[in-house]
């Protein structure tokens, strides 16, 4: 009855939580058997993963997959969101976490212990627009700032007309749509338009919720897209998956190098690829200086305790994200994922090395 | 027929009727009673643990903030600071908007339902009323976006704005998603609560009252203005607060069609906030502990303007019944 969205969310995330920290709670390292060191998997193996929603169907189809390969390890995942995921890794009552946007150095000394960020996909968010008869239209930075910042109010007006010669622009109001849910998609948007607009990192910042000064917040990428759709001359930020299943037009943007780029796959992966990946494995990808980049992309990331608490699973799990960065990518494009660029994928596995569990090291490749 | 007032009071005495007979320590009834009453503290205490839960989540944000909280229209966690002014205001306007659009049509689809419509009408009339309450919040919502919000855009805020424009609440660019929206999609889902409590209320009217007034020569109007209308007041007050109800909690329909911005407008056009749908957009995703603090505060202020709603209405209640009902 009254309050019953409110209540249904707490008591849901009370019951998750009661029965991710039962089951936490149950896991007891099992020592490592054999003369060799090697942990030895016996009987079937579960592990369970929560966290951001961006990457949620590539996951649950490399679960499904893994399983497949593995009948006997089931790996579940539960798309409760970036904070809920870093939230419950925190407490360790999963046994890994998955986020959007990387930790922040507070959240990391939260951690009982040092916890690795494996980016595992690449995702772009793109503008989506609904312009009658326009079915293609290009925007610089300035323009991108100053629609998102309210300077900009008209389809004609000069800065969007300046990069759209021929284009019969109409004389009707821009209307903002953006994320009212908290979200990685917003986190990576405002990272770009702060990095293109000085005025944004000052008055409004980064995050995945902002005030946003002006426009209309919608409920989830559906939400956006539903707008769009409905209203005339609106434009917002949505996941590419989202923009491509709805077949919504997409704005080609000006990137660093000065080219106007369309969203897709490889323009995505190109931007990953000019970057220089640091140890921490956790770098922020808009506004690259590749020629073919497109500016507004990020990595998604698992996050896994260094030193894992149960060598079996933590065994499982390195395996598992091995598979994940090699065989596990050729499933990301059809569902309009990137997949990690050669370079990266060698920076994840020297990482992926150094895991281990009890002071030994779980994978022995070579 | 229902029970002449001798035979209610008979039933409300019998405990006492019982205990004069001596014959309390029936093991039966003892059980019974333990249970039942088990059964109502148990929800107080749900109650009392979950104020108190939400009170110590919230308490960084309280001592931070303080009472200003209330007040303080700024909601901004990129900067960590927290207001909860946008959102008590979008709650309380988007309920009572609700309910304004909600009591007359309810209270008019009730009437004909037990006074005028045709008896074979009756039954299936009132089967799809109640029928509206049965569909999910999200689809009201979907619904909204693709046909309620594109509809007030195009039809209904132009001419409001043209006619009403000289007030305050119909001004401002018109994009469907709004204070509007939201308070007709709210009017919708609680319409089938108040409609069928109602018509409960105005069955539970005795019918030698209707015969009684039309017999001393009034009209149908007069006799419900002036017979049922009153005898019924203080069960309609209670069908409108379980309405309230509703509407101050409900989330998911007002998320998808209010427009999600922190700002306090006039303007019924202009996009607002309301307090369950920031914890449900904002609580997955929130980091930090201040920001998680806030969004628990709100939810404590949630359950309090709820609260205060109900007592104030309860009250009100009373009042109304005390002339007709002697205590």
């Amino acid at each position: 009855m009254n309050r019953r969205g409110f209540l249904f969310t707490l008591l849901a995330a009370q019951a998750a939580w009661l029965l991710l920290g039962c089951h936490g709670s149950e896991q007891k390292p099992t020592p490592a058997s054999g003369a060799s060191g090697e942990p030895a998997q016996a009987g079937p193996v579960s592990l369970n993963g929560a966290g951001a929603t961006f990457p949620y169907p590539l996951y649950s189809k490399w679960m499904a997959e893994y399983n497949r390969l593995h009948p006997d390890i089931m790996i579940n995942y539960q798309s409760i969101g970036s904070g809920g995921g870093i939230r419950q890794i925190q407490a360790r009552t999963v046994d890994f976490g998955a986020s959007d946007a990387p930790m922040t150095p507070d959240e990391e000394s939260k951690a009982p212990g040092k916890l690795v960020h494996i980016p595992t996909t690449l995702g772009a968010v793109v503008l989506a627009y609904s312009l009658g008869g326009v079915p293609e239209l290009k925007l610089d930075p300035e323009a991108v700032a100053g629609i998102f910042l309210g300077s900009i109010t008209k389809w004609n007006d000069p800065k969007i007309a300046a990069s759209n010669a021929g284009v019969n622009l109409p004389n009707t109001p821009v209307v903002v749509a953006y994320r009212s849910d908290g979200s990685g998609t917003t986190a990576v948007f405002t990272d770009y338009l702060a990095k293109i607009s000085p005025e944004w990192k000052d008055k409004v910042g980064v995050g995945k919720s902002v005030k946003w000064p002006i426009g209309i917040g919608a409920k989830g990428n559906e939400g956006v897209t539903g707008q769009i759709k409905t209203s005339p001359g609106s434009v917002g930020y949505v996941e590419l998956a989202y923009a491509m299943q709805n077949s919504l037009p997409m704005a080609e943007l000006k990137n660093a190098a000065g080219k106007y780029v369309k969203p897709d796959i490889s323009a995505i992966t190109a931007a990953a690829a000019g970057v220089d990946m640091p140890d921490t494995l956790h770098v922020s990808i808009t506004n690259p200086a590749g020629e073919t980049a497109y500016p507004i992309s990020s990595f998604t990331y698992l996050l896994v305790y260094e030193d894992a608490a149960d060598p079996v699973k933590g065994k499982v799990l390195a395996d598992f994200l091995w598979w994940a960065v090699h065989d596990g990518q050729k499933l990301a494009e059809p569902l309009y994922y990137a997949p990690l660029p050669g370079p990266v994928v060698g920076k994840i596995e020297g990482r992926l090395k150094t895991l281990k569990a009890a002071g030994q090291v779980l994978l022995s490749k070579p | 027929m229902p029970p002449s007032s001798s035979e209610l009071s008979l039933v409300r005495a019998q405990p006492r009727i019982l205990r004069r007979l001596g014959r309390e320590a029936n093991p039966g009834d003892l059980i019974f009673r333990a249970l039942a009453g088990l059964f109502a503290t148990l929800v107080l205490i749900t109650l009392l643990v979950m104020a108190v839960q939400m009170g110590h989540a919230s308490l960084p944000s309280l001592r931070r903030f303080g009472p200003g909280f209330i007040t303080s229209t700024e909601w901004d966690p990129v900067r960590d600071l927290f207001g909860a002014a946008p959102f008590i205001y979008g709650t309380l306007v988007s309920s009572f908007l609700a309910l304004a659009i909600a009591v007359p049509v309810a209270l008019g689809v009730a009437l004909f339902l037990t006074e005028l419509a045709p008896t074979w009408l009756r039954q299936p009339l009132a089967f799809v009323v109640e029928l509206l309450a049965a569909i999910p919040s999200v689809v009201y919502g979907l619904w909204g976006i693709f046909a309620l919000a594109p509809f007030l855009r195009d039809h209904v805020e132009p001419g409001l704005a043209k006619s009403l424009g000289f007030l305050p609440f119909f001004r401002g660019p018109r994009q469907g998603y709004g204070m509007l929206a939201g308070g007709i999609i709210l009017a919708i889902m609680i319409l089938p609560t108040i409609a069928s409590v109602s018509r409960e209320v105005f069955r539970a009217v005795p019918d030698t009252y209707r015969e009684g007034a039309l017999a001393l020569g009034a009209t149908q109007w007069e006799s419900l203005r002036d017979v049922v209308l009153p005898f019924a007041r203080s069960g309609l007050v209670g069908a409108i607060i379980l309405g309230l109800g509703r509407a101050l909690g409900e989330t998911m329909a007002v998320t998808m069609v209010i427009g999600n911005r922190t700002e306090i407008s006039a303007s019924l056009f202009a996009p607002s906030y309301t307090m369950a749908s920031v914890i449900a957009n904002e609580f997955t995703e929130a980091t930090g502990d201040l920001y998680l603090a806030s969004l628990a505060e709100i939810g404590l202020l949630l359950f309090f303007v709820t609260l205060l709603l109900n007592i104030v209405a309860r009250l009100l209640v009373w009042r109304v019944a005390m002339p007709s009902r002697a205590k």
